[in-house]
């Protein structure tokens, strides 16, 4: 048992190993009510490789890391069960009105190499199933198969959709001794691991932006000496050139039905909003200001741009219909910098850059009513991007001499920081939810 | 009994990821599920070899500008003596501003003459923005600065095509640091001559 175990435990340091996690999350501030859970390691039916991948430490994982849960320690389990008729409940009343996940691992019978994972969630209390799933999937698709339990236990026990099984893309530099520089966009799990290099470059990249289908990257890289906006299919690396004009191609941003890339350019002489179809690479201009007009963001319904502009004076936010441009309507009046908008996935309110006081927050802007709520209490924070189901926004922020991730909860309470062991890294692109 | 196993776990993880990065980053290995392994590094990468290009270049010079100006002073020719506004290669700006300051006019009226006295000689204006704010509004404060000062060299004499700009926004800091003593030299329009007589 225990030889198993280290030799299960000794493949998943390899595995980690190769896929060289080099973000660590940790919980910097939570909720004070959390359920209490206990995820039970899965039990493993005989035959083919040792299960690597320990996937219950993942769903575990995933479910403590939004601060709502409350997971037993695996050795403060009471018992180990693998199926139903195993279950004592009265040893586990020890979770009160909390949750009991149990499952179990067997070889594919139909898929070569694969394997059947079975998960089910207990209600303790009332003594029964609340559900249960099979999911079938190859050995390298274990810790995908591990967030996806972890979505449908975040979704039957909160309401809302997990999105744990999603990635986020991300800009690191790294300066050498001799003061050169390495600019690298990257994607990762949401927890950290699977790190992918998708490009990499001597000349800085800015602006990852997610095609809504989660296939494709925009972003803005110097590599020709100027900025252009480049297009990326992540699986294949296949990539195009999408902008070639004089001055500003910046911040580009997919509409919601990814037909069409709203971005920056400066070709008339100062930085204005266009549309660019995708389909016949049409341009259309949305602004018409001498003043800085640029990051243009989608409402996910599609009918407006919210835009950063400073023909006020200072940088604030804007927004224009979609469909015809036009006269801007300013929708910030809080504070003298408000910057970088995104709006949540309900459409309701937008996160932005919120400067004052000599600090850069973020700041989420209630639509409905106008409120500007500042989240974060660092000082320079940027680049705030949602997670698909809204449940938490994604930021930049300098911390010591660097730069790391952190994430905040949209009522400010939950926040996590993402440790990135490898330089500073910045830009953070949360993807929309997987297919 | 769980505890510290994992722990063990991520001092060898955090061993494996620093031995990742320092050798190369061809990570042929992807545990990831989707489709085809994403290893897109052939398409991707850029032509590597930062510093053989103008852009390595300009970083140095942004470097020197900020630290160690006398250092590379080359009395022999006007444009690298550093006791002359022609010599003077960086003008600074207010924060979130992209107003010239008066300070820096006879800079700007030296190199614009000397751009109109030599047809042959022509320039890049690299705009930059401090860290603080967005990045792309950055790249535009960064581009309204050299606008400006590209606005003031054409008209003391300098002709269009002589004159080039390019933004980077708050990308490439001359000064590393985190207050208004790295900020303000990060804040600035560089001049950097493509060609010189």
């Amino acid at each position: 048992m225990v030889g198993r175990k280290v030799i299960a435990f000794f493949i998943a340091a390899l595995l980690a190993q190769a896929a060289s996690a080099v973000i660590e999350v940790t919980v910097t501030r939570s909720t004070e009510a959390k359920q209490p859970i206990a995820v039970v390691p899965f039990g493993w039916q005989h035959g083919g490789e040792p299960q690597s991948v320990d996937i219950a430490a993942i769903v575990r994982d995933d479910l403590a890391r939004t601060g709502l849960f409350e997971p037993i320690p695996f050795d403060s389990l009471p018992g180990r069960p693998h199926r139903y008729d195993q279950i004592n409940f009265k040893d586990w009343r020890l979770l009160g009105p909390g949750s009991l996940v149990i499952g179990n691992i067997t070889p594919s019978l139909t898929a070569e190499g694969g394997f059947v994972v079975e998960f089910e969630l207990y209600d303790v209390l009332r003594q029964r199933r609340v559900i249960g799933y099979q999911l079938t999937a190859s050995a390298q698709a274990m810790r995908r198969v591990a967030h996806q339990i972890a979505d449908y236990i975040h979704e039957q026990l909160t309401g809302n959709p997990g999105a744990f099984d999603t990635r986020v893309a991300y800009v690191t530099e790294q300066r050498g001794a001799d003061g050169s520089a390495r600019y690298r966009l990257s994607i990762a799990d949401v927890d950290g691991h699977n790190e992918q290099v998708i490009l990499d470059s001597s000349r800085p990249i800015m602006s990852p932006s997610w095609s809504p289908d989660g296939t494709r990257l925009a972003y803005v890289s110097f590599e020709s000496e100027r900025p252009h906006v480049y297009m990326q299919t992540v699986a294949t690396g296949d990539r195009e050139r999408i902008t070639d004009f004089p001055g500003i191609n910046g911040a580009p941003a997919f509409s919601p039905d990814g037909d069409r890339l709203a971005m920056t350019l400066s070709k008339d002489g100062n930085p204005e909003i266009y549309i660019m179809d995708l389909r016949n690479r049409r341009l259309r201009r949305m602004t018409n200001d001498p003043a800085i007009d640029t990051e243009p963001a989608w409402s996910p319904d599609g009918r407006f741009l919210a835009f950063t502009s400073d023909r006020g004076g200072r940088p604030q936010i804007y927004r224009v219909a979609a469909d015809r441009g036009g006269q801007a309507e300013r929708i910030t009046f809080e504070g003298s910098y408000n910057a970088r908008p995104v709006f949540s996935p309900d459409g309701k309110k937008l996160a932005l850059v919120h400067g004052g006081g000599g600090r850069y927050r973020i700041g989420l802007l209630d639509l409905e009513n106008g409120a500007l709520q500042v989240l974060t209490d660092s000082s320079l924070d940027e680049s705030p991007s949602f997670a698909p189901n809204g449940g938490m926004i994604l930021y930049a922020t300098r911390e010591g001499a660097g730069s790391v991730l952190s994430a905040v909860s949209p009522d400010g309470r939950m926040r996590q920081r993402l440790a990135v062991r490898t330089g500073g890294v910045r830009e953070p692109a949360w993807s929309p939810f997987r297919n | 009994m769980d505890l510290r196993p994992f722990r063990i776990a991520l001092i060898f993880v955090s061993a494996a990821a620093l031995a990742a990065c320092e050798g190369t980053v061809g990570t042929v290995d992807d545990p990831v599920t989707t489709t085809p392994p994403a290893t897109t590094a052939s398409g991707a990468s850029t032509s590597g070899a930062g510093g053989d290009t103008v852009s390595g270049a300009q970083t140095g010079a942004g470097a020197e500008d900020a630290t160690t100006t006398t250092a590379i002073a080359d009395p022999r020719h006007p444009l690298d003596d550093p006791s002359t506004p022609l010599g003077t290669h960086t003008i600074y700006f207010e924060f979130d501003s992209s107003d010239v300051p008066d300070s820096a006019q006879p800079v700007i009226e030296a190199h614009a003459r000397y751009l109109s006295e030599h047809a042959g000689a022509s320039v890049t204006l690299e705009g930059h923005a401090d860290e603080r704010g967005s990045r792309e509004y950055n790249i535009a404060l960064g581009e309204k600065r050299t606008l400006a000062v590209r606005r003031l060299m054409s008209l003391l004499g300098a002709t269009g095509p002589q004159i080039r700009t390019i933004s980077y926004g708050e990308e490439r800091p001359a000064q590393a640091g985190f207050d208004e003593s790295a900020w303000r030299l990060n804040r600035r329009v560089e001049i950097v001559y493509r060609t010189r007589e």
